[in-house]
C-alpha cells in the first residue's frame, strides 16, 4: 500500500491560525451543516449518519448511528454527552480538534442534538485541558450571542442549549458510565454492564447518547456532502478518514489524517509526509497500535492497515488511534512498567481483581527494575495478569509469524476495561522479550533493604 | 481558609443553573474554590454543600476521587513533568530527575519559597510534543534540562504571569448565556431527582455522621435551587 494524502475532514481548518474562531469557521463553511441538517426531519438526519457508516473515534469503534438507534423510542429527556475526557497514553488527537476548531464541534454536538432529539448538549472537557476549556467557553459564548446555540437556532423554531462542564484528572471518567456518574458530580466510577450502553439508561437515569469528540467533529462534513459521499471514503471496511498521533522514536511525531483504513503502520512509521522514519535510522522493535491499552505489535505487523477489522484478529485495537514507536533501544521492562504504574495509579477501586492486581504487578516491577527480582516473578506477573484478564491475553504470538494468541478483546474480571488495558503491556513484553526481564533478574543483587515500592 | 466570594458564589449559582440537577455542578464548583484559594479549603466546601444542597462530606468524598484537586496548599505553580510512555522514551525521566534537582525538591514536594510544587504526572496529551510539563496545566512542550531552567527563571521573575495564572485557575474565561438566549429559560425544563440524594439535613435533628457543623449563620435545610422548577424529590 503507498500512501496518498486525502483531503482532510476534521482538519480541514487548522491551516489558518486563527482557525478557533467563530469568524474563521464562518468563512470556512462553519455552521453550514447543521443549517443543512435544520432543513431536513432528525430522522433524515440519523439515515444519513448510518449510510456514513461513522465508527466512533473513542476506542470501541461502535457506528455513531447504530449508537444513536439504541435510543428507546419514546422517553424524555435524554441528554448528548461529548467526551471530551482524552486521556489513553499517547493520544493527542481530540485535545487538537477541542483547542483550535472548537466551533466543528459545537456544530457536530448540535448536529447530533437534533437528529436524537435531545433536550441539552454537556460537553465534558478533560479538567488537564485549560486551553481548551478556554476555546470552547469563548466559542460557546461566541457561538451563544450570534444566534448558533441556545434560543431559535439561526433563526428556526429549534432550540438547543450547550453546557460546558470540566473534569479533575481521572482517566477512567473516559468509560462512558463513568463519565456520567462524573457528570452526575459523583466519583467518577464506572457502573456494572449491562446496560452496555447508556442509550437506555444514561445520565441521570435518562437516555443518553455518549459520542467522542473526533466523532461528532465528522457530523458537518456528513451533513454537507452526504453520508454515502464518506462511506465511500476509506476503505471497504471503515470508512471517512482518522487521526492519528504518531509518537514515540519516530522522526516527525505528529497528529495525521489519513483515510480510514488506506494506510499501513509502515507508511505512517516511514513516509517522509509521516513519522518520517525512526530516529537515526534505528530499527523498530515493537510499537503500540492504538494507546496504552492496546497489546503491542512488532515488526511482522508493519504492513497491516489501520483498519480495525484487520489490528483486532491480530491481537489488538486501533482504539484511539494513538501510536507510539519504540526503537531498538528500548527498554521493553521499563516501558511496561511505566505503563503499568499508569493503570495502577488510575484505577478507581471498584473491582478488587484491577484494584489489587494493577497494585501488585506495579510493586513486581519495582522488585524487578529495583535489582530484588527473583525467577518466580516472572511467572507471578503472568498470573496477576490471568486474575485480571482470564484465558489466553489477545496479542502476537511468541515469535515473528506465530498466530495471535487471542483475538481482541481481552476478557475480563472487572466492570470496565481498564484492568485488562494494565495486562496489556505485560503479556507483549514478557512474551516476546522475556529475555530482557531474565537479564534483569540474572543481574539482581538482592538487598536487605527493602525494595523502593513507592 | 475562606468561604466563596460574593463574586464567585454568584458565578456558581450561574453554574449550577445550567444543570438539570444541582449536584452536576460539584466539580466545576470545586474547580472555583480552588481557584480562589489556590486549593480547595474547607470553609469553601461547606459553602459548596450549602449551594448544591448535599453533606460537606459528599464534597470532599467526590473531590477527594479526582487527582487535581488539592486539599492542602501548594505552590502558587504546580509543575507536572510528564513521565508516561511517550515522553518516557524521550527522555522524561531524566527531565524529572533533573526538575527534582534543579528545585530541590522530591516529587510532591514544594519548594520552601511557596512557589513550586513539583508533580510526575500522567499522559496530558502532548505526546507528539514530548517530553512535556504543565504548568498550572498550561503546556509548555518538548523540553531540556535547559529549557527547564529557563522556564523557572522567567516564572519565579513573574514574566510569565500572562501566561500561567496562579493554581487553580484553569479557563479565564467563563461560560456566560444571556438569559434571552438560554433555550430553556422561560419554558419549563426537566428538573430530574437526583439519582442517590444525599441525607437531608434538618435543623431539629442534626446528622450524628457529619464531619462537622454547619458554619454559623448558613442556611441548614437542603437550600432551593437557585432556578429553574422544583425539586420533585422533596
Amino acid at each position: 500500500m503507498t500512501y496518498t494524502p486525502v483531503e482532510p475532514i476534521v482538519t480541514a481548518r487548522l491551516g489558518h491560525d486563527d482557525s478557533h474562531t467563530l469568524a474563521r469557521a464562518l468563512a470556512t463553511g462553519g455552521y453550514d451543516g447543521l443549517r443543512r441538517a435544520l432543513g431536513r426531519t432528525p430522522e433524515e438526519v440519523h439515515e444519513d449518519v448510518k449510510t456514513a457508516v461513522l465508527q466512533g473515534r473513542g476506542g470501541a469503534g461502535f457506528p455513531a448511528g447504530a449508537k444513536w438507534g439504541l435510543l428507546p423510542g419514546s422517553k424524555f429527556p435524554r441528554w448528548v454527552v461529548v467526551n471530551g475526557d482524552e486521556s489513553e497514553p499517547g493520544t493527542y488527537k481530540d485535545r487538537i480538534l477541542m483547542e483550535r476548531d472548537p466551533h466543528q464541534l459545537i456544530e457536530g454536538a448540535l448536529i447530533c442534538a437534533y437528529a436524537v432529539r435531545a433536550s441539552q448538549v454537556f460537553l465534558y472537557v478533560r479538567g488537564e485541558m485549560a486551553l481548551a476549556q478556554e476555546r470552547l467557553v469563548t466559542a460557546l459564548n461566541e457561538a451563544y450571542a450570534a444566534g448558533y446555540v441556545g434560543r431559535g437556532i439561526m433563526g428556526s423554531d429549534w432550540s438547543m442549549d450547550v453546557t460546558l462542564h470540566w473534569g479533575a484528572g481521572a482517566y477512567i471518567v473516559g468509560d462512558e458510565t463513568a463519565l456520567l456518574e462524573s457528570l452526575s458530580g459523583r466519583r467518577g466510577m464506572p457502573r456494572p454492564k449491562p446496560p452496555y450502553f447508556p442509550a437506555a439508561i444514561g445520565l441521570y437515569d435518562q437516555p443518553t447518547i455518549v459520542n467522542n469528540v473526533e466523532t461528532l467533529s465528522n457530523l458537518p462534513w456528513i451533513m454537507l456532502n452526504g453520508g454515502e459521499a464518506y462511506a465511500a471514503l476509506g476503505s471497504e471496511k471503515t470508512h471517512g478518514t482518522r487521526l492519528f498521533a504518531v509518537s514515540g522514536h519516530v522522526r516527525r511525531p505528529g497528529t495525521y489524517e489519513v483515510g480510514s483504513g488506506t494506510v499501513t503502520f509502515r507508511d505512517l512509521f516511514y513516509d517522509p509526509r509521516l513519522g518520517g522514519g525512526i530516529r537515526e535510522d534505528r530499527a523498530i522493535k515493537a510499537f503500540i497500535p492504538g494507546g496504552g491499552s492496546s497489546p503491542w505489535f512488532f515488526e511482522e505487523h508493519l504492513d497491516l492497515p489501520l483498519d480495525p477489522t484487520v489490528v483486532g484478529p491480530a491481537g489488538s485495537m486501533l482504539g484511539s488511534g494513538a501510536i507510539v514507536a519504540m526503537d531498538e533501544t528500548t527498554d521493553m521492562v521499563k516501558a511496561a512498567w511505566r505503563l503499568v504504574r499508569f493503570y495502577a495509579v488510575e484505577s478507581c477501586g471498584k473491582c478488587t481483581p484491577c484494584r489489587e492486581g494493577t497494585a501488585w504487578l506495579e510493586k513486581i516491577y519495582q522488585r524487578i527494575l529495583s535489582g530484588n527480582g527473583r525467577p518466580e516473578d516472572l511467572d507471578l506477573l503472568a498470573d496477576v495478569g490471568s486474575n485480571i484478564s482470564p484465558g489466553p491475553f489477545p496479542g502476537p504470538g511468541l515469535a515473528p509469524g506465530d498466530k495471535p494468541f487471542a483475538p481482541f478483546p481481552y476478557k475480563k474480571t472487572t466492570i470496565c476495561d481498564l484492568g485488562p488495558s494494565a495486562v496489556s503491556p505485560v503479556m507483549s513484553s514478557l512474551r516476546r522479550f522475556r529475555g530482557e526481564y531474565e537479564a534483569y533478574i540474572n543481574a539482581a543483587t538482592p538487598t536487605t533493604e527493602p525494595a523502593e515500592v513507592a | 481558609m475562606s468561604r466563596l466570594s460574593p463574586e464567585r458564589a454568584a458565578v456558581a449559582r450561574e453554574i449550577i443553573a445550567r444543570y438539570p440537577v444541582p449536584r452536576s455542578a460539584l466539580i466545576p464548583l470545586i474547580h472555583l474554590a480552588q481557584e480562589q484559594d489556590g486549593y480547595v479549603a474547607e470553609d469553601a466546601m461547606e459553602h459548596i454543600a450549602e449551594l448544591i444542597g448535599c453533606t460537606p462530606a459528599e464534597v470532599l468524598g467526590t473531590g477527594s476521587f479526582y487527582e487535581m484537586f488539592k486539599f492542602h496548599p501548594v505552590g502558587r505553580y504546580v509543575v507536572g513533568v510528564c513521565t508516561n510512555i511517550s515522553c518516557l522514551l524521550a527522555g522524561g525521566d531524566d527531565l524529572l530527575a533533573h526538575a527534582e534537582e534543579s528545585l530541590g525538591v522530591r516529587v510532591g514536594g514544594t519548594t520552601e519559597d511557596g512557589l513550586f510544587t513539583l508533580e510526575d504526572v500522567e499522559c496530558v496529551a502532548a505526546c507528539t510534543e514530548a517530553p512535556c510539563l504543565q504548568v498550572n496545566y498550561r503546556y509548555f512542550p518538548r523540553q531540556t534540562s535547559g529549557s527547564f531552567d529557563a522556564l523557572i527563571a522567567d516564572l519565579r521573575a513573574g514574566s510569565l504571569d500572562g501566561v500561567v495564572p496562579h493554581h487553580g485557575t484553569l479557563a479565564r474565561v467563563r461560560q456566560h448565556v444571556d438569559p434571552d438566549r438560554w433555550a430553556a429559560s422561560g419554558s419549563a425544563p426537566p428538573r430530574l431527582p437526583d439519582r442517590h440524594p444525599g441525607p437531608a439535613l434538618s435543623e431539629s435533628a442534626p446528622q450524628p455522621g457529619l464531619p462537622r457543623t454547619r458554619a454559623a449563620g448558613a442556611p441548614a435545610g437542603r437550600p432551593d435551587p437557585p432556578a429553574r422548577g422544583a425539586d420533585p424529590q422533596r
